[in-house]
């Protein structure tokens, strides 16, 4: 192998002369190989390159450069740019190569363009014709150019232009053409699905093609597409086994063989589609059986190629539905790997066995010993690798060895894993290690996680967990603290602010002296004091003296963020009025859905501003590739003081209206009241759930030992075995028979609360564990302490005139509005004809129902006979008068929304030529209608149909209601109420069948993460209820950790989703006919799982 | 799916890179760098896989020359593995005993062969004959 490279720096001169025929060089690139080559220093080279740039430059624009020098002059471009240098001025003149030169020009130019530029490069327009006519051209060399290029790098709104041809190149009687063709359309799918969607015939008849290289190049596509969709493809099963077959069988020519295995990589190919196929269908995987079996036997020989294709192998087995046989045979594979003293083989063993135990953790027991020795294996990797497989198997038994061996690595502790802590002073210790030895090289979230872990529970419960923390840290202050990680300190401070009340022994002066001294360390960082001020500010009231000296002493520091904060923590121990305003009890809900915004959403809408998209979708349609701004700006404390409770760092601003938080990873206080005061933390949350202990685990020790003796007998340990036997018996405890239940069995003694499920990765944007209002938050950017206590709170405005509706129908059935199908009939020929336009309201029919006035929680009782049965919401008070009073309540009808106003004489006079008149901002103003007059103390019902064609996410309504009360003189009163997406939205019952029809059919798709409904026993389906409480949903199906559900737009186009629980949260896939409706949906999905 | 290829030699100066997913170009150096140093500090008888940061890098050492793969977390390390072999196989197929200058003197040329083996980060053809053909065929017309 290493004889490949014999050729060394010393041949050099030789081969400048030896340069002969195609390979010629010319002499600037000689010139300029040489020297890089002679490069000691980067400050060398960037003299070198910064001459050479300037050359280029002066020979691009050169008219008597030819289209051969220039190629040379790309060449050099090249090497410019792959150290590093910007060489941007030569774009062009690789698009003109590419243009107008020879073939090996073009080559060379297409090649430059596929390096320089990226996707969605603005230069690339100017290659399309280029393409164009090089598609068209007779030379094949020129065409495969063009059609490489194209599968690189194309603008993707000229996928058009081109698809036609690129298209006919599929029927090309030369193999490579066919390809190359296959690979551009595989390119296009991936950038413009949508673009190729009515080639798919095409794409199947590529994989019947008879070259195979056409056929591998197809098998792109299918794995991309079964991955998405894996039912749509069944049927093609047994052509890929087929396939296997003959590849396995030597069927293909013996230049595709690699070491004598033929075509290796398209047999790993085929085995990662299989398995995608027979995942979860037993009636597919029973076609595949034999054919990796045979693939399992057929790889015997020695060779690195073939245990490649033996890991994919295995794998698969385990992937699809299970076959004893198979998995008897596959097992045996890894244990030839793990047991391999080729490392390599090794450590894709570990691999395999880390994705196998998550089906079969019994496996694990098998390979105990060796899974031992790799985990103090010198190599990194293989040690990494262990610990991952380790990680997946543990449980309640072995957290503790387990997490010691974590330890011990680097620290690396997933938070998660404590999830399984036996004990608080087990995992407040642990902690204390993790944050001592693996400090500030943990993730940012770990300390965040931690802290909310401690700030979530209920103050009984947890109130031990707290003071055993507060109690260690002392612990740990009191000792020395330099060497400290600054995360282990910020936590420790807001840990000692927060909770070092509980502790009635703990001298307060005492916590200040501490936390004063670590102030007076140079160690400590700049945003730790920010803490430990924080902290410092949040230690009750009556050490005046202490603080004021701190502050004092504080108000020299050259740092402006603590000179600050000094200030405020002077201004609130002297002014104990000012501090009860800041730092009393009050409660912060966190609006994570951004709620409030909903009327400017809706006014900027209407006002014709394009609907929010999420990127991924806006990365579609646009023309150029406009990388999102990231979502979360981490805010440094220097540029903006906002501390108290929050952790500092990890301020985040988010992007949110459709949530793109959900990918956020900071910690979060995600809709959840946190109140803060005197007696400590008062949560109010509910309850949280009861400790989901399914993945504690644990058959009963006795027989697992048992278990793990009869697996496992060991010849005659010696005394070094016996140590790793007495590891290995801890560390796979809770493995044994069984193991796949025990993974999911029963704990003896539930822990504490840990067994909660962390979700580090909830959406949200508010970070800090912080439970007092962060409103309270030292608002030192402003700069006078009086000015920040006004408008902190501001107090609700109450919602009198402009009443949101509330989005939950109030007697809709599960099934949405199926009960009222009887009545169905009667009311579509009384809609029909007052249906209208987009969004109008049509029928303003007054019904005269003169009943006495009655409190408004009867007035539905006034509803027209037919609707009375419809699902309806609250009744709620749109506006009064002395004389009148109106109310609405909105009917959730299958092809309209009702609204229904109730007009009420409040007088006990007649009042005349009552008119209503509706608007919506968005659509038609409508017709008002008069009634004669009004009875007095009497109420009259008139009731609109609504119609949404378009979806808005509020739509506001306003309104005037005018009367006579005397002749000749007319009153008018004003109106108004927002209307929301959810309440046009309606149940779409359909079958899976129907479903999976209508899913391949709809074109705008849009997928997001959304949270997850934890606190119940089944996660997916608390989520889908509560969403189709919320919302009117039709829940399709839930099978697994998968669901689907549908619903529409009144009677118009349908939304489809697809949920599919990924770890902590809900991903969301929803596809529509129209462009918007799935943004809405999802909106709205947000809101209800925030409010939930 | 495969992230980038570099050959980079000992001293750790790039003779050439290949990205399948963008990368600013301020930052390949810096990347380069860390990737190298990364390789370097193997020893033989170490796995011939790294982590690194969200990537797995897959590397082998041929004389003073690295190639190491860069590739996400599903993909087959060991398949990657041998085919870097097989690139080496094919340039020394086409250069008749390839050598680190060969590659600094004819980088187009092995970017055109790399084109044909790897396309967005998949592989696309593995036959040693196919992935020549176009290159010889260029070859040909040039010289006539």
């Amino acid at each position: 192998m290493s004889d490949v490279v014999e050729k060394t720096l010393t041949a050099l001169p030789g081969l400048f002369e030896s340069q002969t025929g195609a390979a010629k060089i010319t002499n600037r690139l000689r010139q300029l190989i040489k020297s890089i080559t002679e490069l000691t220093s980067k400050h060398e080279e960037e003299n070198l390159i910064k001459r050479e740039l300037s050359a280029i430059k002066e020979q691009v624009s050169s008219p008597n450069t030819t289209m051969k020098q220039m190629r040379e002059i790309m060449v050099r471009a090249m090497y410019c740019e792959m150290l590093g240098y910007d060489a941007s001025f030569t774009y062009i003149h690789a698009i003109k190569l590419a243009q107008q030169g020879g073939v090996l020009e073009k080559r060379v130019g297409y090649l430059a363009v596929s390096l320089f530029l990226n996707e969605g490069h603005e230069l690339l327009l100017l290659l399309v014709n280029t393409v164009l006519k090089d598609l068209q051209s007779t030379n094949l060399i020129e065409v495969c150019m063009a059609l490489t290029v194209v599968a690189q790098v194309f603008p993707k709104d000229m996928i058009p232009a081109v698809l036609p041809l690129v298209e006919d190149k599929l029927s090309h009687p030369k193999e490579i053409i066919r390809r190359k063709a296959v690979l551009a359309l595989y390119k296009f799918y991936l950038i413009a699905p949508n673009q190729v969607q009515h080639i798919h015939a095409k794409f199947c008849k590529a994989l019947s093609d008879k070259d195979p290289g056409v056929m591998a190049s197809s098998l792109h596509i299918y794995l991309q597409l079964i991955r998405e969709s894996p039912d749509s493809y069944k049927d093609l099963t047994g052509s890929f086994v087929t396939i296997l077959k003959q590849v396995l069988g030597g069927k293909l020519p013996v230049d595709f063989n690699y070491h004598s295995v033929p075509a290796p990589w398209l047999q790993i190919q085929l085995l990662r589609i299989l398995s995608l196929l027979g995942k979860e269908d037993q009636s597919t995987s029973e076609l595949m059986y034999e054919v990796l079996d045979e693939s399992l036997r057929r790889a015997e020989m020695n060779h690195n190629i073939t245990y490649a294709i033996l890991y994919e192998c295995v794998k698969a087995v385990y992937t699809i539905h299970p076959k004893a046989e198979l998995l008897e045979k596959a097992a045996r594979c890894i244990g030839n790997f793990v047991l391999s003293p080729k490392i390599n083989l090794k450590y894709l063993g570990l691999k395999a066995l880390t994705y196998v135990v998550q089906h079969d953790a019994k496996l694990a027991l098998q390979h105990q010993m060796t899974i031992i020795e790799c985990l103090d294996h010198s190599d990194f990797t293989i040690k990494r690798e262990t610990l991952e497989l380790l990680f997946r198997i543990t449980n309640a038994q072995n957290v503790t060895v387990i997490v010691e061996k974590m330890l011990d690595f680097l620290c690396y502790v997933p938070i998660k894993t404590l999830t399984f802590a036996p004990d608080n002073s087990w995992f407040i210790q642990t902690m204390n290690d993790v944050f001592s030895i693996g400090g500030d090289l943990l993730q940012q979230d770990d300390p965040n996680n931690f802290l909310r872990l401690l700030a979530e529970g209920k103050p009984e419960e947890d109130d031990q967990l707290r003071l055993y923390a507060v109690e260690s840290y002392l612990t740990v202050l009191k000792g020395h603290t330099s060497h400290l990680p600054q995360c282990f300190l910020q936590v420790m401070s807001w840990v000692l602010g927060e909770y070092a009340h509980l502790q009635e022994s703990v001298d307060r002066r005492e916590v200040i002296r501490l936390l004063t001294q670590l102030l007076d360390q140079r160690s400590v960082s700049s945003e730790t004091r920010v803490w430990i001020l924080s902290a410092l500010t949040k230690i009750p009231e009556g050490q005046t003296d202490l603080i004021l000296d701190l502050a004092e002493s504080l108000s020299s520091s050259q740092d402006t963020v603590l000179r600050q904060q000094a200030q405020e923590l002077r201004h609130l121990s002297q002014d104990s009025q000012l501090r009860e305003w800041v730092l009393v009890e009050n409660s912060c809900a966190v609006d994570s859905s951004l709620s409030f915004l909903d009327g400017f959403v809706s006014e900027a809408l209407a006002a014709g501003a394009a609907p929010y998209k999420p990127p991924h979708q806006r990365q579609e349609e646009l023309s150029l590739n406009l990388e999102p701004y990231s979502f979360s700006l981490p805010v440094s404390l220097s540029s903006c003081s906002i501390t108290d409770r929050q952790s500092p760092t990890l301020l985040s601003v988010s992007s949110g209206l459709s949530g793109n938080s959900a990918e956020l990873s900071t910690l979060i206080l995600e809709g959840v009241k946190r109140v803060w005061g005197k007696d400590g933390y008062l949560p109010q949350k509910e309850a949280t759930a009861p400790p989901v202990d399914e993945p504690s685990a644990a058959v009963q020790p006795a027989s697992q030992q048992e278990a793990a003796e009869r697996i496992e007998p060991r010849p005659e340990p010696s005394t070094q075995n016996q140590d790793k036997q007495q590891l290995a018996s801890s560390l796979f405890v809770g493995l044994g028979v069984g193991s796949s239940v025990s993974l999911l069995g029963k704990s003896e003694a539930p822990p504490p609360r840990f067994r909660k499920k962390p979700r580090p990765h909830e959406s949200s944007s508010s970070s800090g564990t912080s439970k007092r209002s962060s409103d309270s938050s030292s608002r030192s950017s402003r700069n006078t302490t009086d000015s920040f206590l006004y408008g902190s709170f501001p107090e609700e405005e109450p919602a009198t005139s402009i009443s949101t509706f509330d989005h939950t129908p109030k007697s809709t059935t599960a099934n949405g509005l199926s009960q009222n199908k009887d009545t169905k009939e009667d009311r579509h020929a009384n809609t029909s004809q007052i249906l209208g336009g987009d969004m109008v309201i049509v029928r303003p029919s007054t019904i005269q129902d003169k009943h006495p006035p009655s409190v408004s929680s009867d007035l539905t009782a006034l509803l027209p006979a037919d609707l009375k049965d419809l699902p309806h919401s609250d009744v709620i008070s749109l506006t009064s008068d002395p004389s009148l009073s109106l109310s609405s309540c909105r009917l959730f009808r299958d092809e309209a929304l009702l609204l229904v106003i109730f007009i009420s004489n409040c007088t006990e006079t007649v009042i005349k030529d009552v008119a209503v008149q509706l608007t919506c901002e968005e659509l038609k103003v409508c017709t008002g209608n008069v009634m004669d007059c009004l009875e007095a103390r009497s109420t009259s019902v008139c009731h609109y149909a609504l119609l949404m064609d378009d979806p808005h996410t509020n739509v506001s309504l306003t309104g005037t209601v005018s009367y006579q009360t005397q002749p000749g003189h007319t009153n008018t009163l004003p109106f108004s109420g927002t209307l929301s997406t959810a309440d046009f939205i309606r149940p779409l019952v359909v079958t899976t069948e129907e479903y999976g029809k209508l899913w391949l059919s709809l074109s705008h798709d849009v997928k997001q993460n959304l949270k997850l409904l934890t606190d119940a026993g089944d996660p997916l389906r608390t989520t889908l209820n509560a969403l189709k409480d919320a919302l009117q949903l039709h829940v399709v199906d839930i099978i697994g950790s998968e669901g689907i559900v549908a619903c529409r737009l009144l009677s118009g186009a349908p939304c489809l989703l697809h949920c599919r629980v990924n770890g902590a949260a809900l991903a969301m896939w929803l596809r529509s006919p129209h462009p918007a409706l799935p943004d809405f949906i999802l909106y709205h999905c947000q809101r209800a799982l925030a409010h939930h | 799916m495969i992230k980038f290829l570099l050959m980079v030699n000992k001293q750790g100066q790039t003779r050439l890179s290949k990205y399948y997913e963008q990368v600013e170009l301020g930052k390949r150096a810096a990347l380069e760098a860390d990737v190298v140093r990364g390789c370097l500090a193997r020893r033989k008888e170490e796995c011939s896989f790294v982590e690194y940061k969200d990537y797995k890098l897959v590397y082998r050492q041929y004389a003073a020359l690295f190639i190491v793969v860069g590739i996400t977390e599903n993909e087959n390390e060991l398949s990657i593995y041998e085919l870097v072999h097989n690139f080496v196989e094919v340039l020394d197929k086409y250069f008749s005993r390839v050598s680190e200058l060969d590659i600094m003197f004819n980088l187009d040329k092995v970017h055109i062969i790399l084109d044909e083996m790897i396309l967005n980060g998949h592989i696309v053809e593995t036959n040693k004959n196919r992935i020549l053909a176009p290159l010889l065929a260029l070859d040909k017309m040039a010289e006539s």
